[in-house]
């Protein structure tokens, strides 16, 4: 096992060294020598700085989104539907997950089209689609994660005991106070490992951007875009999300979520 | 639970919403398929068949599927033998760094795709390159098995956990030998977190796209990388459909079988 070990480390490694280096403007050949000048130019070149700030933005809205989704959609799967409904929507919410994420990725890429089907469904309205662009991508994306969020809270809804429920509700807590007051801290470590994906996947995904996002720039599409003719600068964008991702996944063991995934 | 008639109504409907949101992108690239035209303007008004038999006989999409489930079976078996491994050493051995070790193994799923894509292409062009080891079907592989074997180690791991290392004692007390042992009582043990963990690594590796785009030499194509090169070609725009198409039923019917055989509801 220690080739792949090596291999995968090291390459993580030499990738942070490689962030240092710098490349020749005339040749594209790689200088080994340390320089910060690739982290000078991401901080404050602002096309790139607002590159890795939208970046982020985008994640955290996917995030929100699918939480948003998630809860209700697990409220009613847990303790409202019947056992039979309760399996077909567990398959119906999982199934998806293995259809490939190019087809849905180009599933949602015909569904943005302009003249196609969401202009379609929104013109008798007197509306248009969103076409191509950043709310698009965040739909998508929300689309292709959805899953990771909603199958652990389903899995944390179901645990909660129906008593606790009663129990709320003989002391006079409506619906909506009962889940906000019981059900929530009990689900926060459903969400946080949940997130967990949602957020790290939007982080790095650069293909839907490319074919949802219009002129959308995320950072995939700057490392990808960069790969060949600056790998030190790609490099150094490519620790962005190693860092961001880290420093959740630090907050997210103090949570105690890590042991739900 | 204690809840009015309304919200019970509202919470079946939006339900009902979610589940429409997810399949109907999926339907329409299946009615898209048999579209006539190749402008793919909405509402569809002439249906063929054809862009099926082009499909169907379309060199570059089999020399994709060849090599996609070449990457996958090599990367699955990689995955299947260290995965394993890893997950005996971690839940049978106490040693110093295991928890360092735990996390990364976890770390390939945890970082986004891009960076492990990354991180690789920028060892081979770099390191092995001048040793003789370019970007080829080798790299390729090397990338895939990184997550695979998260999704073994996983699945094998969680198993492993829960087994009752009591019936190996007895085995062993009884004379049964190391081997014989693992043969007939370890093995059958977690052998369906084996199978389904190899099942899921094949998946994955057969979906894979942004590793496989930073690690794959220049003309070599998996099947997710043929339809990402296809995808913006006016030309190929039906052909790609098919696929997509095809994609969403072979991949979709398996599971719904296996998870309809498993029965219903087992969380």
């Amino acid at each position: 096992m220690a080739w792949l070990g090596v291999l995968y480390i090291g390459s993580l490694v030499l990738l942070f060294i490689t962030a240092f280096w710098s490349t020749d403007p005339f040749t594209s050949k790689v200088i080994p020598g340390f320089t910060l000048e690739n982290f000078r130019e991401i901080l404050t070149v602002p096309a790139y700085q607002q590159t890795a700030l939208r970046t982020v933005g985008i994640a955290l809205a996917v995030t929100a989104l699918c939480a948003l989704l998630a809860l209700p959609l697990g409220l009613y799967m847990a303790k409202i539907a019947s056992p039979r409904m309760r399996a077909v929507l567990a398959i119906g919410i999982t199934l998806p997950l293995w259809a490939g994420y190019l087809v849905k990725v180009f599933s949602w890429r015909i569904t943005f089209m302009t003249g196609g089907p969401l202009d379609w469904l929104l013109t008798p309205l007197g509306l248009n689609g969103p076409g191509y662009g950043t709310a698009a991508l965040v739909v998508t994306l929300s689309y292709l994660w959805f899953p990771y969020m909603a199958v652990p809270v389903y899995a944390a809804f179901r645990q909660i005991p129906d008593n606790l429920f009663d129990a709320s509700a003989d002391l006079g807590a409506k619906g909506w106070t009962t889940v906000r007051t019981v059900a929530l801290p009990l689900l926060k470590p459903a969400f946080i490992a949940g997130s967990i994906f949602t957020f790290s996947l939007s982080l790095g995904d650069y293909i839907a951007a490319q074919f949802v996002g219009g002129t959308t720039q995320v950072i995939g599409t700057v490392i990808a875009s960069n790969i060949n003719l600056n790998p030190p600068l790609a490099a150094a964008f490519a620790t962005v999300p190693v860092v961001v991702v880290v420093a959740y996944l630090f907050l997210a063991r103090k949570s105690g979520a890590l042991q739900q995934l | 639970m204690t809840l009015s008639r309304p919200a019970k109504v509202l919470l079946r409907v939006f339900a009902g919403l979610v589940m429409a949101a997810i399949y109907l992108p999926l339907l329409l690239v299946i009615l898209n398929s048999f579209n006539a035209t190749t402008s793919g303007a909405f509402p569809i008004s002439d249906f063929t068949t054809r862009w099926w038999v082009a499909a169907w006989h379309n060199e570059g999409v089999r020399a994709a599927l060849w090599t996609s489930i070449q990457v996958a079976t090599i990367a699955t078996v990689i995955a299947l033998v260290l995965g394993t491994m890893i997950a005996f050493a971690l839940s049978r051995y106490a040693f110093f760094g295991k928890n360092v070790v735990n996390l990364l193994v976890v770390l390939p799923i945890a970082l986004p795709g891009i960076v492990t894509g990354v991180a690789l292409n920028n060892t081979f062009k770099t390191v092995l390159e001048p040793l003789g080891i370019g970007l080829g079907l080798f790299s390729v592989i090397v990338g895939h098995a990184t997550f695979c074997v998260v999704m073994v180690f996983n699945n094998v791991q969680a198993r492993l956990g829960r087994m009752n290392r009591g019936l190996e004692e007895a085995a062993m007390d009884m004379g049964a030998n190391l081997p014989r042992t693992f043969i007939d009582v370890t093995f059958p043990g977690f052998r369906s977190a084996f199978i389904g963990g190899g099942l899921l690594a094949f998946a994955l590796s057969f979906d894979e796209i942004v590793v496989t785009t930073f690690t794959a030499p220049p003309g070599t194509e998996t099947l997710p990388i043929w339809i990402f090169n296809n995808m913006s070609r006016p030309n190929q725009a039906p052909v790609v459909n098919v696929i997509a198409a095809v994609l969403i039923i072979v991949s979709m019917i398996p599971v719904y079988l296996s998870q309809r055989l498993t029965g219903d509801d087992k969380r």
